[in-house]
């Protein structure tokens, strides 16, 4: 991972100034992050046991809700997963 | 950036990963949403094939950091510009391109660079040991593997600044749970593609 990690960070600083970053792939490079991580979280809020589940009685979805919501308006680290872990336990209590 | 590497350190101990081991990674990969991620899918039994490439994908965005600043970097000795990548991180790029671009012939840029990105490195493994000890020491009823997600959409939902961002990000969610039935290796690198390639489109009609 580590040198997979750097060889990426290394890449162009090594390589002559004739290489460029391909057109194609400056283009879908902002897109990549979002993509990929909501890839990897949005399976955690939306399947249980690998089963799509869309109630209200999904209390990670719920939970995820609330940090998106705390997210969108405050754009916070800290609160997003704070509020996050906080409605967890709210809503597994109360379900 | 700490609070970051905080929850990073916690998230990846209540992930499974052993106090020492994510230390270890935390300094030789230094590059925290690939390693939420790494922890994510290992504990979700993930083939490391796979692991590995979405952490290609989730750095990715390094090379196009690499390649803004190699003229600024340029002409420095190989095992400087080795140093510079290692410690090239979202925020000291930041300062340094801003720098840099403002001063293009400004002396003493590897200091520059260094006095950024060195601090950020230090201040970053602290929080990420701190977070191990402390995730270490609080219970499992804490749940605070779901920190991981969390982070993540930390991370994500800030990126949604335009209807093409927010597409990707849909139409990413969408096909990794109609993948999901496909194994792991298929539906990750599929709703990827398929976010980006959504992202890619409703911009170009904007």
């Amino acid at each position: 991972m580590g040198l997979v990690t750097l060889a990426l960070r290394a890449s162009f600083l090594l390589l002559p100034e004739r290489i460029q970053l391909p057109a194609l792939l400056r283009r879908a490079l902002p897109f990549v992050p979002a993509a990929v991580l909501t890839a990897i979280w949005a399976p955690e809020l939306l399947l249980q046991k690998g089963v799509l589940y869309l109630s209200l009685h999904n209390e990670r979805l719920l939970a995820g809700a609330a940090a998106i919501a705390v997210a969108w308006r405050w754009r916070l680290t800290f609160a997003t997963i704070a509020a996050g872990l906080a409605a967890l336990h709210l809503f597994d209590w109360l379900l | 950036m700490a609070p970051f590497g905080l929850v990073t350190g916690v998230a990846m101990v209540a992930g499974g990963i052993p106090p020492l081991a994510a230390m270890a990674m935390s300094v030789v990969v230094y590059a925290g949403a690939s390693m939420l991620a790494a922890t994510q899918l290992l504990a979700a039994g993930t083939p490391l094939a796979v692991i590995l490439l979405t952490v290609v994908f989730v750095n990715l965005r390094f090379m196009m950091y690499s390649a803004s600043l190699r003229a600024h970097l340029a002409g420095l000795p190989l095992r400087w510009k080795l140093a510079a990548a290692y410690l090239l991180a979202d925020n000291a790029y930041g300062l340094a391109i801003a720098r840099f671009t403002e001063h293009p012939r400004m002396s003493g840029r590897l200091a520059y660079f260094l006095g950024a990105a060195l601090p950020i490195w230090l201040t970053w493994q602290v929080a990420v040991g701190l977070g191990i000890a402390i995730g270490a020491a609080l219970p499992a009823q804490w749940r605070l593997e779901f920190a991981a997600p969390l982070a993540f959409i930390a991370l994500t939902v800030p990126l949604l600044r335009d209807r093409a961002m927010v597409a990707a990000a849909l139409a990413a969610a969408v096909t990794v749970i109609a993948a999901w039935a496909l194994p792991m290796r298929l539906g990750l690198a599929a709703a990827a593609a398929a976010g980006i390639a959504v992202g890619m489109l409703v911009r170009r009609r904007a």
